[in-house]
């Protein structure tokens, strides 16, 4: 992607102040999105994924947080942004859905009210012109006989309607990026493909910018353009798609996708899994986080590698492994 | 209001009579069916002549079958004719001179508890943990744990009889003077409250903290709605769910006659106080209607708050059937 990106995110980290201690939750997150592209954050639970976005929308905001680093969007520095600022932003230029479509809609309003009330959040528009409005997002978003369904309650709505509601009311101000965090975790597999279809459609359509938070690596296969690798709280590999499809260079993005069936590679008679569990985040192993679990680690490793790029023919694939690029071309499954 | 809330107003009122009719047959059959000896010199006082139990006996048809017995009963009750022995009053009559009373005490009260209990439940909910909540924790336990009759008495004799700040107990028709009727009221309503802030700020200082914690607050803030809103619109409107149907539920009792302790202690002369000496002097008839009178409010607010409770929660309306 050329030109400006809309999301700059550099050195983000993130810490959580808890009983048990300190939890470094997110460290050193370097991010970019550009207009119209899929950026896709991948990584198994705890790995720092959701907080990243939702500190982005300022939703991790608390007596008990410290954040760092910086995260410029459309101009605007997030992290350094007053509540009221970034208030402004969220549902606006920013929208986000969730992961769980049937927790995530008020119980006790109509659906259309709730877009209303998103849409007056931000704009002085008149309320039946809202609604109009309201009415629209739901039918593009594909909820058949909108203008009725607009007075339903939450509860009177399947799972993959209430996220198709959930995305209408993310779309209702145009934001130029939408932040999906697990938007089909919690969804039947038809479904599923439904929404990414209704996703990929609006980032086509619409040139809408998304970040995609998944641990569904098929998923992020068929949306992103761009994939970062995160675990335990750093980001260790980031490139386009098929660079990290197809010349992962980082020994865990090597384990995570070896954890999959391919239908583009033999099939392997068991498949891979990595040893043992995600470190700790109160206590994180020194140096990478990886190395306890790496097969490969070596004396470099309990010093921290930077997330650079090491081949010199993809400047835009990033990772942070410390081994020579030779070496991982061998060891690469 | 659309069809489906309609269809459950319909049944839960239906159902109401249902229950108010089986709580008249069950306070006929407790009263002069199950006690054993005769109905008659039960009602008759403490030193009756046989021939004044002769006369109650034929009053009530004590000869005649049971269903008899029952729909005469219920004559009197609606007729007015049921007559205590003691007083030779009208029952019906006393009630309804009561009830003004009692629904003033109750009404302010309840008006009082909610809003105090609203705005202390909520701001120790958003306080939670910090030293103010702390605070608000004990005195709630301070006011759940005092007896209405010692405060009701305290209040009575230092605010009114000592400083004279308020009238010493007593009551005016809301009628006759307005500002009388609510300087007679205001001790009573602080000393019925106290008990039900203390325990209702809790209960919605709980429920706030559990719906902060929900994904559809999240979202709100996510919208990009002020903190204030989301508090407001989304949080305490889902909160409020089931402090609503404790107030109901409250509110019924106490216009029941449930009050009588405060009652009692301001010489309100409301249903509450016409039960306790109804009761101290085993005034059968008195007892029965005072019983009847309670039931039939306490019935009544239970359809109310289940009604109230299907308009908040647009989840229980398709249920059907029993709505909670």
């Amino acid at each position: 992607m050329s030109g400006n990106p809309l999301l700059e995110v550099s050195d983000l980290a993130v810490s959580f102040n808890t009983e048990e201690g300190l939890v470094q939750a997110v460290d050193d997150v370097d991010l970019q999105v550009g207009p119209g592209e899929v950026l896709a954050v991948v990584g198994e639970s705890g790995s720092g994924k959701s907080v990243t976005a939702m500190t982005l929308m300022g939703l991790t905001r608390g007596p008990n947080t410290t954040i760092a680093g910086r995260a410029s969007f459309e101009g605007v520095e997030l992290v350094a942004a007053s509540d009221e600022e970034l208030r402004g932003i969220r549902g606006n230029r920013m929208s986000m859905i969730f992961q769980d479509p049937m927790s995530s809609l008020d119980p006790v309003y109509r659906v259309g009210e709730q877009i209303v009330e998103q849409i007056r959040a931000h704009r002085d528009v008149p309320k039946d012109e809202a609604r109009r409005r309201a009415i629209e997002l739901l039918d593009a978003v594909g909820i058949p006989d909108a203008t009725t369904r607009a007075d339903s309650y939450p509860h009177e709505f399947s799972g993959g309607m209430r996220q198709r509601v959930m995305i209408a009311m993310a779309l209702s101000l145009e934001p130029s990026l939408l932040i999906a965090d697990e938007p089909t975790t919690a969804l039947d597999v038809t479904i599923q493909a439904q929404v990414v279809d209704l996703l990929r459609q609006l980032n086509q359509s619409r040139g809408l910018s998304i970040v995609l938070i998944s641990h569904d690596i098929g998923l992020v296969a068929e949306v992103a353009d761009r994939v970062a690798v995160m675990y335990a709280g750093r980001i260790v590999e980031q490139g386009s798609l098929d660079e990290i499809f197809y010349d992962p260079q980082h020994p865990y993005t090597w384990g995570l996708l070896g954890s999959l069936t391919r239908i583009d590679r033999p099939r392997p008679r068991r498949l891979l899994q990595i040893p043992g569990a995600p470190p700790s985040l109160l206590s994180p192993p020194q140096g990478c986080h990886f190395r306890p679990r790496c097969p490969h680690a070596f004396e470099r490793c309990p010093q921290t590698p930077g997330l650079e790029a090491r081949l010199p023919q993809a400047p835009r694939h990033l990772d942070r492994c410390w081994l020579e690029s030779e070496a991982k071309q061998e060891l690469q499954p | 209001m659309n069809s489906a809330m309609v269809r459950f107003v319909v049944r839960r009122l239906l159902s109401m009579l249902l229950v108010l009719f089986a709580v008249s047959v069950l306070v006929f059959l407790i009263f002069n069916v199950l006690p054993s000896g005769d109905p008659a010199v039960r009602m008759a006082g403490k030193i009756p002549t046989e021939t004044q139990i002769e006369a109650i006996r034929e009053e009530w048809g004590f000869d005649e079958p049971l269903y008899v017995q029952y729909l005469t009963m219920m004559k009197k009750l609606f007729s007015g004719d049921m007559i205590s022995y003691f007083t030779q009053l009208s029952v019906t009559e006393e009630i309804w001179k009561g009830l003004p009373r009692t629904l003033s005490l109750a009404i302010g009260a309840a008006l009082i508890w909610m809003a105090f209990a609203i705005a202390l439940g909520v701001y120790s909910a958003v306080r939670a943990g910090a030293i103010s909540d702390r605070l608000l924790t004990v005195l709630a336990l301070i006011g759940i744990s005092m007896p209405v009759f010692w405060l009701g008495a305290l209040l009575a004799y230092y605010l009114g009889f000592k400083l004279g700040l308020f009238p010493n107990g007593g009551y005016v028709e809301f009628t006759v003077n307005p500002l009388e009727w609510l300087w007679h009221l205001v001790l009573p309503w602080f000393a019925l409250s106290v008990l039900f802030i203390g325990f209702y700020s809790r209960v919605l200082r709980s429920d706030i903290l559990e719906t902060m914690s929900e994904d559809f607050v999240r979202t709100a803030r996510a919208k990009g709605l002020s903190e204030r809103r989301v508090l407001v619109k989304h949080v305490l409107r889902n909160s409020l769910i089931p402090v609503v149907t404790l107030w109901g539920l409250d509110f019924g009792a106490v216009i029941g006659g449930g009050a009588i302790l405060t009652e009692t202690v301001f010489g309100l002369q409301g249903v509450g106080e016409y039960a306790a000496n109804a009761i101290e002097q085993q005034d059968v008839p008195a007892v029965m209607g005072v019983t009847l009178c309670g039931a039939f409010f306490i019935v009544v607010f239970n359809a109310l708050v289940d009604i109230a409770y299907a308009a908040l929660d647009p989840r229980i309306r398709l249920e059907g059937g029993t709505g909670r």
